[in-house]
């Protein structure tokens, strides 16, 4: 695999816990950005981000359109719109339908950035009760990323890291306290 | 890498020709949308009409006249709600209503309505606040079909609980479903809500200024534009709207980038609401997207 470029990462059902574990365990000096895509867990963005900043090493915004993600910082979809990101490198949104029942959908943001950053992107799904990131993982891989499942055993709710395994696979297939270790050993060497 | 589908390069060019032919064929310019939404929304049609082959669905377009409005609702057409965003229709409620109620005629468009929920939402407002038998709205959109539905009001009851939650926490007086009609799974809006709207085809991409107007929605629209041609979508609602006319956009949209952004003074920055800025020097004919 190439040199990571940038981490996406899609939860849902108990995704707002693992997010802190995954987010308090991420080297302060990595110097990739992080991409989230969560259904639950706060009402806005805004609480989202708060909470999440409260436990991760790296700084925690909202993605703003137009804008490009910044290395080292953790940009979170907002709520209501799908995230993506243009060949440019900077982030749209969508109103579009949902997809897989939600929006922002996981496979919409993974989608977009496999198509931008091909085999430079690490794609991580986590914890969740539904099969949002299956496809998208999947693109994923087919554009040569590299794919971290968190262990069905291990999450809290099993459904979205199992669909992961079955419909795309894993390069790796680890429980979420090993999760972040193996993103900073990837992105760091 | 082989040429199959999933070959990335080879699906942008693909892309790339099915814009190219829905300028040429049918006149319609799809080349300053966002990319990535595009491409979704293109291979969402591939996947609906050609078995998921764009290029299949290109020779459609070319050979077959009448699949064009299937085509642009399916590249134009976001879904929205009932006052969506209650925040922000009780700040229109609150603070443009009153503005608006000094002047003897109230225009308002509507830009990119879609299948019409904000429109309605807009004339319950006005009619709440008094103001609506002064009041002309223009609702316009690219899809035909999208303002055909627009005009029809009917809607999927699945959403009615949604949307009264929305009208109340926009600060409606009343119950949202004084104004419509349930049928088995429908909804069906009063169609006296409808008496001041006039619904018109109109392209931000190509078409240019055509009232005057003292606020202009246009609410998660411009998300799907490139930079250049949500600035030009900019100089066109500055060039409609009177001095101090009220602008309200999506609350996720950034303006910031845009030049024309600072013909604009923000009234509330978090809900995107704006006014016009009365000291507009900076106006030039709009040039051609």
């Amino acid at each position: 695999m190439k040199r990571p470029e940038a981490i996406v990462v899609g939860c849902s059902a108990g995704g707002l816990d693992a997010l802190k574990i995954l987010l308090a365990g991420l080297d302060p000096q990595l110097s990739q950005p992080v991409l989230v895509c969560c259904h639950s867990g706060a009402d806005t963005v805004e609480l989202l981000c708060e909470l999440l900043a409260r436990a991760s090493t790296l700084p925690v915004v909202e993605a703003v359109e137009r804008t490009p993600p910044r290395g080292g910082v953790v940009h979170v979809a907002p709520s209501g719109y799908h995230l993506l990101v243009e060949a440019d490198g900077c982030f749209a949104l969508s109103t579009d339908p949902r997809v897989s029942h939600a929006r922002p959908s996981i496979d919409v943001l993974f989608g977009a950035a496999a198509d931008v950053w091909r085999q430079a992107l690490i794609g991580v799904v986590l914890t969740g009760a539904n099969a949002d990131g299956a496809q998208g993982l999947l693109q994923l891989r087919r554009n040569g990323g590299c794919a971290i499942v968190q262990s069905p055993a291990d999450a809290v709710a099993k459904t979205m890291p199992q669909a992961a395994l079955d419909i795309a696979g894993a390069d790796h297939c680890v429980p979420l306290d090993a999760v972040a270790p193996l993103l900073n050993r990837l992105c760091c060497p | 890498m082989s040429d199959t589908p999933d070959n990335p390069d080879l699906e942008n060019i693909e892309i790339e020709l099915f814009v190219r032919a829905m300028q040429l064929r049918h006149g319609y310019d799809f080349s300053q949308y966002a990319p990535a939404s595009l491409k979704r929304r293109v291979r969402h049609l591939a996947v609906q009409l050609d078995g998921g082959s764009i290029s299949a669905l290109t020779h459609r377009l070319l050979h077959q006249q009448a699949v064009l409005p299937q085509l642009l609702e399916g590249l134009s057409v976001p879904v929205s709600d009932m006052f969506r965003d209650p925040s922000v229709f009780r700040l229109l409620r609150e603070q443009v209503l009153p503005v608006l109620a000094s002047y003897p005629h109230i225009n308002i468009w509507q830009a990119g309505c879609a299948h019409g929920e904000e429109v309605y939402s807009l004339a319950i407002l006005l009619e709440e606040a008094g103001l609506y038998e002064r009041s002309r709205i223009y609702a316009t959109d690219l899809s035909a079909s999208a303002l055909h539905q627009a005009e029809e009001g009917i809607y999927s009851a699945r959403e009615a609980q949604q949307w009264s939650r929305n009208y109340q926490d926009a600060g409606g007086t009343r119950s949202l479903a004084d104004y419509y009609s349930a049928r088995y799974d429908l909804l069906k809006l009063d169609r006296r809500l409808r008496r001041h709207v006039t619904f018109a085809q109109h392209n931000l991409v190509s078409d240019r200024v055509f009232c005057e107007a003292h606020l202009v929605l246009c609410r998660n629209v411009l998300i799907y534009f490139s930079n250049p041609l949500q600035d030009r979508c900019l100089q066109l609602f500055r060039d409609t709207l009177v001095r101090g006319g009220f602008l309200c956009l999506g609350m996720r949209e950034s303006i910031d980038a845009a030049g024309t952004a600072v013909d604009f003074n923000p009234v509330d920055a978090g809900l995107r609401l704006y006014r016009r800025s009365s000291d507009v020097l900076s106006a030039k004919p709009l040039p051609a997207a």
